[in-house]
């Protein structure tokens, strides 16, 4: 398992955000989880402009497998969405961290990340789910 | 933990996903579930299957039996390790499972059932034996591999013993033999040319690394329920189960209704359902547009009904996705697949979707 990116925060539903310089959040799902869903063949995204709920549904993720939504880690209005994923999906597989990003979320007031995990935190978690 | 596989130890060597299937630890991929999909299509892959059971029927009236036991018809297969490929039904017409029975002679066959069935099959099979005297005998001890792709038979007659090997490779498709302590036979569940090799369970590592060797490679069942997808080959669960007659499962073909004075159990049942036309068909679909077709998907034909997928995904080899499902009985050819909602076009086709490497439908 390779190492995770220090600069990102995550969540128990293996989502990483990156909080950019402009005040928007920038969510993927991380190595863990795309290595466990297997080859991507067809990513749901969200309209631009829609607002999320915390918790809610953001996008759905299809592989081989199975099909997996993804749930919004925050609060906020969508303001871009990877179009390339529409066409290669497995952008997700190759690069989960950078050209596999799905969603970039303007948090709804200030960015709470009360909920969230650090790189540590996550990296407990993952070697929890090894044993 | 489940049940493994004399190659357990192989595939976490391989470095594969295990995942429980039927009860056992099976590999579902080893890296890339669509790079083992395109192998098998391209070159040749393997799959560990020694978790299905291979049950060895013997007695004089083995044959009289099975005519009993299964739809199709055992006295088609005269030749030594002719295969046929069969319904077995309870007394309402519905599939117990499917199976693939290989003839020795009238009083000596072999069967390869599904492993997420064993108990009932073997309970059933045993049950209904009883009465003819047949002795039914689990080859637990034995390991299977199936190669597949068109270069399988090739790369794998490595493993053959040379004074069988010329024979093994001029044998026909649905034949099996013995060779040695290996059973060859030229089966598969994958769309492509191929052999299941059955053999001691003792022996089963070293073959699987002369077959790596042999430059085929490790493919999980995450690329064989593709591969066999495409091949709109049926799976036992999904496509057809005890409340479900082959007649709607695509499976008529299978039922041997001549002579019509074999009384096979389940007989009565379909010949009913038979002649008050069926209100199902088992059809290939094609989704027109980007998303995944999957099992249990709403089908929706307009001013005729509703109908369901039994088994859908992506097919790596077409680049869309595709399904089978029963739908309404009814002459169209387009019809609406709900997901999540939202209704998407979806294209009726006729099956398979790919056969030995080609893809088969209009795109």
């Amino acid at each position: 398992m390779s190492e995770l990116p220090g600069d990102l925060q995550y969540t128990k539903d293996h989502e990483w955000l990156r909080r950019e310089d402009d005040g928007s959040v920038t969510v993927g799902i991380t190595d863990h989880a795309q290595s466990a869903l297997g080859d991507l063949v067809y990513v749901e995204l969200p309209e631009v402009g829609q607002d999320l709920e915390v918790e809610g549904e953001m996008a759905v993720v299809e592989s081989v497998k199975a099909a997996s939504d993804v749930y919004a880690p925050i609060s906020g209005g969508v303001v871009a969405v990877n179009e390339e994923l529409a066409d290669d999906p497995e952008k997700i597989n190759s690069s989960p961290y950078d050209d596999g990003w799905i969603v970039r979320l303007q948090p709804a007031g200030d960015f709470d990340d009360s909920g969230l995990l650090s790189p540590n935190d996550y990296q407990t978690l993952l070697d929890d789910l090894e044993d | 933990m489940g049940l493994k596989t004399p190659l357990y130890e192989k595939h976490l060597e391989a470095g594969a996903r295990i995942v429980d299937f039927g009860g056992w630890d099976m590999p579902v991929n080893y890296g890339s579930q669509k790079e083992e999909h395109h192998a098998v299509r391209n070159k040749a892959g393997m799959f560990d299957v020694s978790h299905m059971t291979i049950v060895d029927l013997t007695g004089d009236r083995a044959q009289e039996f099975l005519r009993k036991l299964l739809a199709n018809d055992v006295a088609k297969i005269r030749d030594t390790g002719k295969a046929l490929y069969t319904c077995m039904l309870n007394e309402d017409g519905g599939v117990i499972d499917d199976l693939i029975v290989y003839y020795f002679g009238t009083s000596h066959y072999r069967l390869v059932v599904n492993a997420a069935t064993r108990e009932k099959d073997l309970a059933w099979i045993g049950k209904q034996a009883k009465n003819f005297g047949v002795d039914v005998n689990e080859r637990i001890e034995l390991a299977m591999v199936a190669v597949q792709g068109p270069r399988a038979r090739e790369l794998a007659a490595v493993v053959i013993g040379e004074e069988w090997r010329e024979h093994a490779l001029a044998m026909k498709s649905f034949y099996g033999m013995f060779a040695g302590d290996l059973f060859v036979a030229r089966t598969g569940y994958t769309g492509e040319d191929g052999w299941e090799i059955v053999m001691p369970e003792g022996d089963a590592a070293a073959v699987w690394d002369q077959l790596i060797d042999a430059g085929i490679a490790p493919s999980g069942l995450g690329a064989r329920d593709t591969l066999r997808l495409e091949a709109a080959m049926n799976l036992y669960g999904s496509d057809m189960d005890e409340g479900v007659s082959p007649l709607e499962a695509g499976l008529g073909w299978t039922i041997a209704w001549d002579p019509p004075e074999r009384d096979f159990i389940g007989r009565a049942a379909i010949e009913k359902k038979r002649a008050d036309k069926l209100k199902q068909r088992f059809v290939g679909l094609l989704l027109e547009g980007k998303g995944v077709l999957r099992g249990h998907q709403r089908i929706i034909v307009d001013g005729i009904g509703e109908g369901e997928i039994t088994s859908g995904g992506f097919s790596p080899t077409i680049e869309r996705s595709i399904a089978l499902a029963r739908v309404p009985a009814g002459d169209y050819d387009n019809a609406k697949v709900d997901i999540r909602g939202k209704l998407l076009d979806v294209r009726l086709v006729k099956t398979p979707f790919v056969r030995n490497g080609q893809v088969r439908i209009d795109i």
